[in-house]
């Protein structure tokens, strides 16, 4: 029996896009639905009731809410092609820390350089760097977060290389002055087609933030 | 032979979830009381990015944020099952973990602990979020079936702290009437005798709660 795939997203979405690349990855077909955040869909409201977010993988009828959840989720399920946890426990636990360091301190500070302003979005620019600093001391001289080979640190963290511009535009700073080594990591990955086919054009984030700074006086 | 070591809070849930986890697998460890308004070096060097505790440290290596602790301690050592086996009971699972610590603990303390306004608003956020676990445990004894699972253990904040503070300061949020479910819920997970033997003592935390009011400039 053919495994039935949806996937619930919305194209600038980091977290989408991780989904989409883990599924890449291991050459997975599915069905991809966009959907318009301010219009949620019934189905997206019925399949994660308690978050009502994107994205929400749909398996056989059976919803996967939590981007690395759900990435966690296809790599277990798919487990024979492409694995994109390491196979070590500890070297499993160092992926889970530092995807969950990206969702507590990257993506919130991001999250606040675009929808404030002043004071506000200094402080915010100070927290991204830091932790963007991190992130590069961690990475070292290493190919890739997970060491030789591209993995679920990888994953975690690479999305958000398609919103580097809009933070770079919107708190005026170049990320590459204060972690060069990120930005080679970053280009390294999008060599991958799995990496290159669902990252979006940073011009298209861009955008889309301008649109929505717009629409809500941020 | 295997060293493991646990940097931790007495009164910390996040750190008991930790101990529970390793008492549960049988895995033997040494334990190191931090003073958090004082840190080790060693905590430090153990985890200089958060520079919280608990800390596990197994052969020297070191594992931080208590629910990353224990799926590793699951993966590591041999015994009863913390995660389910199945793939779509654990992504279960792990989502009902993260909603604890995201959804329910922050505006669950924040209710005990702020006021007017700010209180209100606290227990409207934590009254929805328990509404979703309510449903949840649904009839089952333990989230995790018949047995203490992942789920569980990352709610002992809610089945043996949060009770306890709610009394103190007089906040009537978890009431058996509203939530018939997690209430018989956590009775169940503090009468166990697993999870009874690894929890700190109610007249020490009491104690911790009531000095926290004193401290507190006078509310109106």
């Amino acid at each position: 029996m053919a495994d039935e795939l949806v996937l619930l997203d919305c194209l600038v979405s980091m977290f989408g896009m991780r989904v989409r690349i883990a599924l890449a990855e291991k050459g997975i077909k599915y069905e991809y639905r966009e959907e318009d955040l301010d219009n949620k869909s019934t189905l997206l409201l019925e399949t994660n009731p308690v978050h009502k977010k994107v994205p929400v993988l749909i398996h056989n009828g059976k919803p996967i809410c939590e981007s690395r959840i759900i990435v966690e989720y296809i790599d277990e399920v798919w487990k024979d092609k492409s694995p994109l946890m390491p196979s070590d426990p500890y070297q499993r636990a160092q992926a889970r820390f530092w995807a969950d360091f990206v969702d507590k301190k990257v993506f919130d500070a991001g999250r606040r350089i675009w929808r404030t302003k002043g004071e506000e979005l200094e402080a915010a620019k100070k927290d991204l760097i830091d932790a963007l600093e991190i992130l590069e001391g961690e990475l070292g001289d290493k190919p890739y977060f997970n060491g030789d080979t591209f993995g679920f640190s990888d994953l975690a963290f690479i999305t958000f290389y398609s919103w580097f511009h809009t933070y770079e535009m919107c708190a005026n700073f170049s990320i590459e002055k204060h972690c060069p080594k990120l930005i080679k990591w970053a280009k390294r990955c999008m060599e991958r087609e799995s990496v290159s086919k669902s990252l979006v054009d940073p011009i298209t984030v861009y955008e889309e933030i301008l649109m929505l700074k717009k629409k809500y006086g941020y | 032979m295997a060293e493991v070591k646990v940097f931790g809070a007495w009164g910390s849930p996040f750190s008991k979830r930790v101990e529970m986890g390793l008492k549960l697998k049988g895995v033997e460890y040494e334990y190191i009381e931090e003073d958090l308004k004082n840190k080790s070096t060693l905590l430090l060097k153990y985890n200089p990015v958060h520079k919280k505790i608990p800390v596990l440290v197994h052969n020297g290596k070191p594992i931080s944020e208590s629910l990353v602790i224990l799926e590793y301690i699951d993966e590591a050592w041999e015994g009863p099952n913390i995660l389910p086996k199945d793939p779509y009971e654990r992504a279960k699972a792990r989502f009902w973990a993260k909603f604890i610590d995201e959804k329910c603990v922050p505006p669950m303390w924040k209710a005990c602990w702020s006021i007017g306004e700010e209180r209100e608003k606290a227990k409207e956020e934590a009254s929805e979020a328990l509404k979703f676990l309510e449903n949840e445990i649904n009839g089952q004894k333990f989230f995790g079936g018949d047995t203490i699972g992942l789920v569980d253990i990352a709610a002992n904040f809610i089945g043996y702290w949060f009770p306890i503070t709610e009394e103190i300061v007089g906040l009537e949020l978890m009431t058996q009437d509203k939530y018939p479910n997690l209430s018989k819920w956590a009775y169940e997970y503090c009468n166990c005798s697993f999870v009874k033997e690894n929890l700190p003592p109610n007249d020490k935390l009491v104690e911790i709660f009531k000095g926290i009011i004193q401290a507190q400039p006078a509310s109106n």
